[in-house]
């Protein structure tokens, strides 16, 4: 009740605080928890990763960036990075090449694209765990009499010469296991694109076939342009994801050499290794946010300009 | 009845519970709590049955303490273990927990996570009934750490009688790597795609050190482990030149199978021969195959008395709470009851000698009369030759030669594996 009499002059007074202080009040928990919950632990990783805890129960030191040294000039490490280079290639080039494919026919208006937009959609709403189950029987690599999945339905449909052991190829290999992936993400990819066609103006399109353009040009011209800040957000989104790619590998080959990624790897030492797998855990980090931090910068600037 | 076993269950978790927390409330004091907790990877089939059987047992013979089983499923314990590290790591192990006997236990032991039990084999009057190489093979500069529950024999080949027949082969055990690899290529002159079966990385580990011990003999195999025998001697060259020669009769979707499956295209007379431990019966059991008829098994030619074993052990951590309590429970585990109980219901063998085979299986029957008289040697693809990190990097190496088969490769990768983590053994 006092500090009501008082309130008048304290506002006065307290001008700043009044303005920005509810805010932050409102959003201090949520700052306090990702402060703690994200970039503390993301901290601790790193003092992990710099230490030289390479048991379990052992006392940490601080050894600087001998762990990142070692790792990176490991075959091991560098055959888990190109194996996740062709990946995330084929990963990339496969749900772009999709998802656009998909969003020019749906755009150009055919008749039940709303049941075409879910078929395509919903691949995503399958886990990546469960989607992986059926994978790995579908990428089964056994031939002839044994085979199953994918090989059966060659050997059964006609061109059996199309079977071959799948993911259990060298570097090849990494584009079967990105067909899950491919499978589960075109259908976003589509929808992402198609809003993009969606908030160009009809009126573009009108005056360019005023003008004679061809269908082609129409799209070389006149709606991809319009479409490369979407593409370039896809290209982001599909991108990070796809350098953290564990799930889907882990469950259709497990800890196999011949598929391993960085981070089918750290799970894999984080038993026996604690700062080996922190390392590996820090690389990762670093190697999206190369990706992801240009982007948000050149994001903030262009939201600025407007 | 159900209900009130799950009822008076869940009372006792809730109980335990709160005796654990008023514990951590007066400052942790690591004293009685009347509870042992134990720690497993136990929870389904023949695994789950051996373990209740133990439990058992000591519910029998100690009936004033109460014993907690805590399982968490995972094969191989890969989740087990990391819950075991984490509670070891903030100081609250339990009484006693499930490992690998021999080098998988040596990063707990170099950290002083847990203790020394040779006082319960003397006690216990193990150190003569337990094998004396196998008493070697678990003692560590002096100390024993762990007390083995069961023992499983790695260096086996399962084999299709009626397949070999047909090809004109002998159902007796070939005599040397070079004979068997010239059977093999009978097999596949009679059309046989993949005479020997086999499965993803790990199984391809357990063949290589099978063909070591074949090759290099079990003294020097052995001296792989401690040092004394040298991973870039031609005498690993030639095993490996082996071992590549194998590989060469092997089915080419290895990688997307594991050991049922492999196990299972010998019992379809798809192959002929599988490498793999002595838990294969149990799965012929289930398809009702019957031993010496649909199946055969001999040791890995050339490694014939020579018992390449593995064996799941119970430990005791430092400040185990009711450590009287936890030896106990490690008494059990030793006991002649207790082994006979888990062993005729897990499928391995007891690690006494002095347990009488008749009330045991085919297998297991056979396999005792072995374990007594054969010379014992540790399991590199099972935890008790080298340390999780030295397999780690041996299992990689091997999974790189099953695409990309280079003698010269391998054989680097496994002396630069050796070089830096042989000396923390």
């Amino acid at each position: 009740m006092a500090d009501q009499a008082n309130r008048p002059k304290r506002r006065r007074r307290m001008h700043g605080i009044a303005t920005w202080g509810p805010g932050l009040l409102l959003i201090s928990p949520s700052i306090v928890l990702v402060g703690i919950f994200v970039y503390g632990l993301i901290g601790q990783n790193f003092q992990l990763a710099l230490s030289d805890k390479h048991t379990a129960i052992q006392p940490e030191t601080f050894i600087g960036l001998d762990n990142f040294k070692d790792l990176l000039t490991e075959d091991r490490f560098q055959h888990a990075l190109t194996n996740l280079l062709i990946y995330t290639v084929a990963f990339l080039i496969g749900t772009m090449f999709f998802g656009m494919l998909w969003a020019i026919l749906l755009e150009r208006g055919i008749r039940g694209e709303g049941i075409f937009r879910s078929i395509y959609l919903f691949p995503m709403a399958i886990s990546f765990v469960s989607a992986g189950v059926v994978w790995r029987w579908l990428l089964n690599g056994a031939q002839g009499e044994e085979a199953a999945g994918l090989n059966r339905l060659f050997q059964s449909l006609g061109p059996g010469g199309l079977q071959n052991s799948w993911w259990d190829t060298p570097n090849w290999g990494m584009v079967a296991i990105a067909m899950p992936a491919m499978w589960q993400l075109s259908g976003y990819m589509m929808a992402l694109f198609l809003a993009g066609f969606r908030s160009i103006p009809d009126e573009l399109r009108e005056a360019a076939r005023m003008d004679g353009a061809s269908e082609f040009q129409l799209y070389r011209h006149v709606l991809f342009p319009q479409l490369s800040p979407v593409a370039l957000s896809a290209l982001i989104i599909a991108g990070h994801m796809s350098l953290k790619v564990f799930d889907i590998i882990y469950v259709i080959a497990r800890n196999t050499y011949q598929v391993e990624v960085p981070a089918t790897y750290m799970w894999q030492v984080q038993t026996f290794d604690q700062a080996k797998a922190a390392t590996i855990a820090s690389v990762l980090l670093i190697v999206v946010a190369v990706l992801i931090v240009p982007y948000l910068v050149y994001n903030h600037r262009t939201e600025k300009n407007r | 009845m159900r209900r009130t076993a799950l009822a008076s269950a869940a009372i006792l978790a809730a109980a335990t519970m709160l005796t654990a927390c008023g514990d951590d409330d007066d400052g942790g004091s690591s004293s009685s709590s009347g509870d042992v907790e134990i720690m497993t990877w136990w929870t389904e089939g023949g695994e789950k049955a051996g373990l209740d059987a133990l439990i058992e047992n000591f519910d029998k013979d100690y009936p004033d303490e109460t014993l907690q089983s805590t399982p968490i499923a995972g094969g191989g314990g890969s989740n087990a273990k990391k819950v075991i590290l984490q509670r070891l790591q903030t100081g609250d192990p339990p009484s006693s927990f499930q490992g690998h006997a021999g080098a998988e236990l040596l990063d707990y032991i170099n950290t002083g996570a847990i203790q020394d039990v040779s006082s319960l084999y003397e006690e216990e009057g193990w150190n003569d009934i337990f094998p004396p190489s196998l008493i070697e093979m678990l003692t560590y500069d002096g100390a024993i750490y762990s007390v083995p529950a069961n023992i499983h024999r790695a260096n086996l080949v399962w084999a299709n009688p009626s397949v070999l027949k047909d090809n004109g082969l002998p159902t007796t055990a070939p005599a040397s790597i070079d004979d068997w690899i010239d059977d093999m290529e009978t097999l596949k002159q009679g059309g046989m795609e993949a005479p020997l079966a086999i499965a993803t990385d790990w199984t391809q580990v357990q063949l290589l050190e099978t063909v070591l011990i074949a090759d290099l003999g079990p003294d020097a195999y052995t001296g792989l482990w401690d040092g004394s025998t040298d991973w870039a001697s031609s005498e690993v060259t030639d095993a490996l030149d082996d071992y590549a020669t194998l590989m060469t009769y092997t089915n080419s979707n290895r990688g997307s199978l594991d050991w049922p499956d492999s196990s299972g295209m010998v019992a379809e007379g798809e192959s002929a021969y599988t490498v793999m431990g002595d838990w294969v019966p149990a799965g012929y059991d289930v398809d009702n195959l019957v031993p010496n008829k649909d199946y055969i098994w001999f040791p890995v030619p050339g490694t014939d008395g020579v018992y390449d074993f593995l064996a799941d052990s119970f430990t005791l951590p430092v400040d185990a709470p009711n450590t009287e309590g936890a030896e106990d429970w490690l008494r059990v585990v030793g006991s002649k009851a207790g082994q006979t109980a888990f062993n005729q219901a897990k499928g391995s063998i007891p690690a006494r000698t002095d347990i009488d085979p008749s009330e045991f299986g085919v297998y297991q029957q056979s396999a005792m009369a072995d374990f007594k008289t054969d010379t014992i040697v540790p399991s590199l693809a099972h935890g008790a030759a080298a340390s999780i990190a030295w397999l780690d990097a041996i299992t990689s190496a091997v999974g790189k030669f099953s695409t990309d088969p280079d003698v010269g490769t391998l054989q680097d990768d496994l002396v630069s594996a050796a070089d830096q983590f042989a000396s923390t053994e």
